[in-house]
């Protein structure tokens, strides 16, 4: 006779609602560890599913995710003569914030470089991959862009061709994926009047040197006209991939010699924004956990206590009718672990419908699961422990008191 | 048969100025089939006694021995004092006897299951015991749901579903009307001559002591047999 079992026949309703509530409390648990991993996730993710060999950036930064790094885009030319190079793309990235509508939209967004490119590798849950070099992007879903509509930046309008689904970056942002050029255009834009001032700027700055001449005024005065001696918009990495059989060491050790750049392996790159984005985040969410758990394991130990205690008067008859202490012990240990069953049970029902719905990604894989399950079960054994020294001191005598 | 004898009892609570000698060189036996009585004014050692007897507070000196077997000498205990009380003492007292969130069926059946008895015949045992003791349709009812008298009965079918030789009831009738006292104390009759169980009431009632066979009288720790002026 599994006497829990029976207590809990009448007390379904505040049982429940008590394990509804230690529910939460393991599914914030359970929480932690997802944001967690969501952040590991989001972080590495772009860099993971740029697949270079080599990123090669601004010298002495630890560009271009963790912070600002730009780099000459023909840069490239020079990589690409490196021996054991097979291929070296510009890529540029920033977050921007903008009204769309009457929307305000954090996105990054990411240069994909055309032709090679088009996003094809990209997880499109809906739309189509990148077909022309300019103003089409593909977007994440996490952004709420619908599929066509037209997106405004700068003097250009983009369309959505194509949605994925968690393509974030490692700030929780929407990634929108445009052609390395568009991209370029896009996070270097300027309003004509910019330019205009701009344009007076050169002006000035041509007036009193060997230079300036009539002629060369009114090219400066041509908006069409941009001097050749200007750099064109940087990018913020080069991206290396290598010759089969080439040794990546080998190449980032002759990257090392040049003064202009720094080359980090993909390795490198992803423990910089492990260690740039997440390092404090991790310490922050592990001690919250840690925190939880602790009061998790308290609240419990003061539930089944409690319970325990509200059952003095049973237990002592129990006694008194010569039950074993191993009867009474199932009693308040099984009551215990049911309670720690539900809990966990809601627990996990909250996290399946729940998390989703997140602000940011809650990656919950079976060792989190096993994880917290694990965490539940030491708790509400512990907890029991504390019950069930309380009931085996209940003098059977109790009963006889009235 | 002697169901129990209990020789030269001494029970002491406290100490120092707060000593209290409740039971003081008391002696008695109870027969199988045998129905019992225990008087005597309150604070006198009735419940000390029948505790005693019970194997919950034993004396510190002394002996008792159920069914001829030594369970207790100057309080050193022979075996299981709990598994002793689940298979051969029935206990009922004056209330609250049942757990209350098992039904009055479930109540029956769990001396059984503490006994290790869990099979089919249980529940058959435990309905056979209620309807003997004229509660076999408040079965599936849980122990608020019962008046006083059918609570006793349902315990008393509990006490007997071991088949004890011996039952313990500390002022079984305390809580309910005469009518309905009475009934039980007649219960208590029948379970002893039916099924051949010795039977120990503490009781204060006077008016159904024609019930009883023997008639002891408890007075500051002493006990004497009363006559029985039936
Ligand atoms: N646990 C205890 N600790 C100290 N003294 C106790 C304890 N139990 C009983 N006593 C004392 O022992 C004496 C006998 O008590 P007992 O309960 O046996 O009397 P009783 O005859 O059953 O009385 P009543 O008719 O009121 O139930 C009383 O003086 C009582 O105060
Ligand atoms: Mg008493």
């Amino acid at each position: 006779m599994n006497l829990a079992m029976k207590d809990l026949r009448r007390q379904k309703v505040s049982f429940s609602a008590t394990a509804l509530g230690l529910g939460l409390l393991f599914a914030i648990v359970l929480a932690m560890g997802g944001i967690y991993r969501g952040l590991v996730e989001d972080a590495t993710l772009l860099v993971d599913h740029l697949g270079a060999d080599i990123w090669v950036v601004q010298r002495d930064t630890r560009g271009p995710f963790a912070e600002r790094s730009t780099v000459p885009p023909a840069l490239e030319d020079r990589l690409r003569a490196q021996a054991g190079v097979a291929s070296a793309r510009s890529f540029s990235t920033a977050t921007i914030q903008r009204i769309v509508g009457a929307r305000s939209l954090r996105m990054t967004v990411v240069g994909l470089s055309w032709p090679e490119d088009k996003g094809q590798a990209l997880p499109l849950v809906s739309g189509r991959h990148l077909r022309d070099p300019h103003r089409e992007v593909i977007a994440d879903r996490s952004l709420g862009l619908a599929l066509g509509e037209i997106l405004p930046l700068g003097d250009e309008t983009f369309r959505v061709v194509g949605l994925t689904q968690g393509m974030l970056s490692s700030g929780g942002d929407g990634l929108v994926f445009s052609t390395e050029l568009d991209a370029r255009a896009i996070l270097n834009w300027q309003a004509p009047e910019a330019k205009r001032v701009e344009r007076e700027g050169r002006l000035a700055r041509l007036a009193g040197t060997e230079l300036d001449s009539i002629s060369n005024q009114d090219r400066l005065r041509d908006e069409r006209f941009s001097p050749p001696t200007l750099a064109p918009f940087p990018a913020n990495a080069i991206l290396v991939n290598l010759r089969p059989g080439a040794s990546i060491e080998e190449v980032q050790r002759g990257l090392e010699a040049w003064p202009d750049v720094t080359a980090y392996t993909a390795q490198e790159q992803r423990d910089l924004l492990l260690k740039g984005v997440v390092e404090k985040s991790r310490k922050q969410i592990g001690l919250f956990r840690a925190l939880l758990a602790i009061v998790s394991g308290i609240v419990v130990t003061l539930i089944l206590y409690n319970m325990t205690v509200a059952k003095t008067h049973d237990i002592a008859l129990l006694k008194l009718l010569g039950a074993r202490s191993s009867v009474v012990v199932k009693l308040v240990l099984n009551q215990g672990l049911l309670l720690g069953a539900l809990g966990y049970g809601f627990a996990i029902l909250i996290a399946k419908f729940l998390f989703p719905l997140f602000p940011r990604r809650v990656l919950l894989g079976p060792g989190e699961y096993l994880g917290v399950g694990m965490l539940v079960l030491i708790l509400v054994t512990l907890a029991s422990a504390a019950g069930i020294v309380r009931a085996l001191r209940i003098p059977p005598t109790l009963i006889l008191a009235g | 048969m002697e169901a129990v004898r209990a020789e030269n009892l001494f029970k002491t609570y406290g100490h120092g100025a707060t000593e209290v000698k409740a039971l003081l060189g008391v002696s008695m036996v109870a027969h199988a089939g045998e129905v019992v009585a225990l008087l005597g004014p309150s604070g006198s050692g009735k419940s000390t006694l029948l505790t005693g007897l019970g194997l919950l507070n034993p004396p510190e000196k002394g002996t008792i021995d159920l069914m001829g077997e030594r369970v207790l000498e100057d309080g050193k205990a022979f075996g299981d004092l709990a598994a002793l009380r689940r298979s051969r003492i029935g206990f009922v007292f004056q209330k609250s006897n049942l757990i209350p969130f098992l039904s009055a069926h479930e109540n029956v059946r769990l001396i059984l299951a503490l006994n290790d008895q869990m099979g089919p015949e249980t529940y058959t045992r435990s309905q056979e015991l209620l309807e003997y003791l004229g509660v076999g349709n408040r079965s599936r009812h849980f122990p608020e749901e019962l008046s006083g008298g059918e609570q006793q009965r349902v315990a008393i079918a509990r006490a007997l579903a071991p088949a004890p030789p011996l039952i313990l009831a500390d002022e079984p009738t305390a809580a309910l009307d005469s009518q309905r006292g009475r009934a039980v104390m007649e219960l208590f009759r029948k379970v002893a001559r039916e099924q051949g169980t010795a039977v120990v009431v503490v009781t204060h009632d006077h008016r159904t002591l024609d019930v009883f066979d023997t008639i002891y009288e408890m007075e500051d720790g002493v006990l004497s047999r009363a006559e029985k002026t039936a």
